[in-house]
């Protein structure tokens, strides 16, 4: 589903990722952990095309379509997903204004039809429902005085409603309490465990893993995947550490 | 005898960023007389006519307790200027939003002038601009209040959105207090568009034209909150905004 092939980037001119090359499978479930610095924001924000991240060499496919060719729009519409490490607050625009236009321009652009009003708050609701998010919140401005587990479940919730065959979960974990982590873990794998999707976790810590199973785990340091085992790679990594295991 | 006004210059503070050559043509500029009287309450919304160059001069007067609530969408003019003076008696309130959107050579100006003349009076002025192109969407506003008029409330929130950098935007709120205990407060900002939350709605599939209507959708939507033709404002705005993108 993902091909990334010997993938370069900066940001201000500065390398970052330098010759990263990883080949997701639908119906995978890939974790990337990694030490502060090593890239993997960079590479979330590099797939979703971020502005001020340049890529310098290599090439990334979802589905065989070349996605870096892509504007981040276009690049939703073909079925990307970014989740943010920081949801950016949006004043004055509410959730369901903004995901409803999203959702149906990315619609139109596949030749769906889009949905009615009536039809979109129904598909909200239940999504807001998976992840025990209140509904009333999509209704208020984008992340505007969310607190941080509310922002990663509301960015579960764009996921769930979005329904995208990939998504790049960037520190998804981060800022959220043993509960939130627990129904976030569980709202990943309703929306995404299934044959025809794919997940790429960008993580710190083995506890995301703990409710979202991954099939791979890969450690990216100095902008390179230098190591890739199974689940067991993640507790490992836990007990020794990242320089113990990436060296 | 108006018409023996001089023309204003440059030197005159209220007309500093004005363009001198349109409003000679409509100079000199009536007065339009408001007179709410004690107790009562008016509003008035100005939105654009399709004039070329429009200039107007509200003079407001607002007796002891009072109400008058002015909004306006400054846009779809060459120069668009908009004077408003204000005298406010005893417990009156006064609240302006305004809204000036240019995307072209326009020149767009708001110049208020608020006298809280009595005790207990409350002002409020809201106003976005958003510019583009050559644009100058200027605000000036004075807030003055009077010896002995203690308890006022003012408030002046003025933000411009410059979308492009040849753009031009000027604010200037000024306060001049002669009474103890007061709360007078101002904020201005000058910005552009945040490039962070037009990838965050962007990543989500909007294409850039929709997502940065939204963004500028609200940012000008809060000098309309709570007018009673909210509505219409913000679809005539909704219409000069699309202007921009």
């Amino acid at each position: 589903m993902l091909q990334i092939t010997d993938l370069h980037a900066t940001v201000a001119d500065k390398p970052i990722l330098k010759g990263l090359s990883l080949t997701i499978n639908a119906g995978e479930i890939h974790a990337i952990m990694g030490p502060n610095g090593a890239g993997k924001s960079t590479l979330a924000y590099t797939l979703g095309g971020r502005p001020g991240y340049a890529v310098t060499g290599g090439t990334a496919e979802l589905d065989g379509q070349d996605l870096l060719a892509l504007e981040p729009h276009e690049r939703a519409a073909a079925g990307l997903f970014l989740g943010f490490q920081y949801p950016v607050e949006i004043p004055g625009v509410s959730f369901v204004q903004f995901l409803r236009e999203s959702l149906n321009s990315q619609r139109r652009s596949r030749g769906q039809e889009p949905l009615s009003g009536g039809e979109f708050l129904k598909l909200a609701r239940e999504k807001a429902g998976l992840l025990k998010l209140d509904m009333d919140m999509l209704t208020r401005p984008v992340n505007v005085g969310f607190s941080g587990g509310e922002k990663k479940r509301a960015e579960m919730v764009q996921m769930g409603i979005l329904d995208p065959k990939f998504a790049v979960l960037d520190e998804t974990d981060s800022g959220l309490d043993i509960d939130a982590l627990r129904i976030c873990g569980e709202g990943i794998n309703a929306i995404m465990r299934k044959p025809d999707k794919a997940v790429l976790l960008i993580t710190h810590y083995q506890r995301l893993l703990d409710y979202v199973k991954p099939d791979f785990v890969h450690v990216l340091a100095g902008g390179r995947i230098v190591r890739t085992g199974g689940p067991e790679l993640a507790l490992q990594l836990e007990e020794e550490g990242y320089e113990a295991v990436a060296a | 005898m108006s018409a023996v006004l001089p023309l204003p210059t440059r030197k005159d503070e209220d007309f500093r960023y004005s363009d001198l050559a349109a409003l000679a043509g409509v100079w000199p500029v009536a007065r339009e007389e408001i007179h709410v009287a004690a107790g009562g309450s008016a509003s008035l919304s100005l939105l654009p006519d399709g004039g070329d160059t429009v200039a107007r001069h509200l003079v407001i007067t607002l007796d002891d307790g009072a109400q008058f609530d002015l909004r306006a969408l400054n846009a779809g003019h060459a120069f668009g200027r908009i004077a408003v003076d204000v005298r406010l008696g005893r417990a009156a309130r006064f609240t302006l939003g305004a809204a000036q959107l240019g995307h072209a050579g326009e020149t767009l100006e708001l110049v208020t002038e608020v006298t809280h003349a009595e005790p207990d009076a409350v002002s409020r002025q809201v106003v976005r601009s958003v510019l583009g192109g050559r644009a100058t969407g200027t605000y000036l506003g004075r807030v003055a209040v009077a010896r002995g008029a203690v308890g006022s409330d003012a408030d002046q929130s003025v933000r411009a959105m410059l979308l492009d950098r040849t753009a031009t935007a000027n604010a200037r709120p000024e306060l001049e207090i002669y009474a103890d205990d007061v709360k007078c407060a101002h904020g201005c900002a000058v910005g552009e568009l945040d490039p962070a939350g037009l990838f965050y709605l962007q990543s989500r599939g909007l294409p850039p034209p929709l997502a940065k209507r939204l963004m500028l959708q609200a940012f000008v939507a809060e000098a309309f909150v709570g007018a009673a033709d909210e509505d219409a404002l913000s679809a005539a705005a909704l219409q000069a905004l699309e202007a921009l993108l």
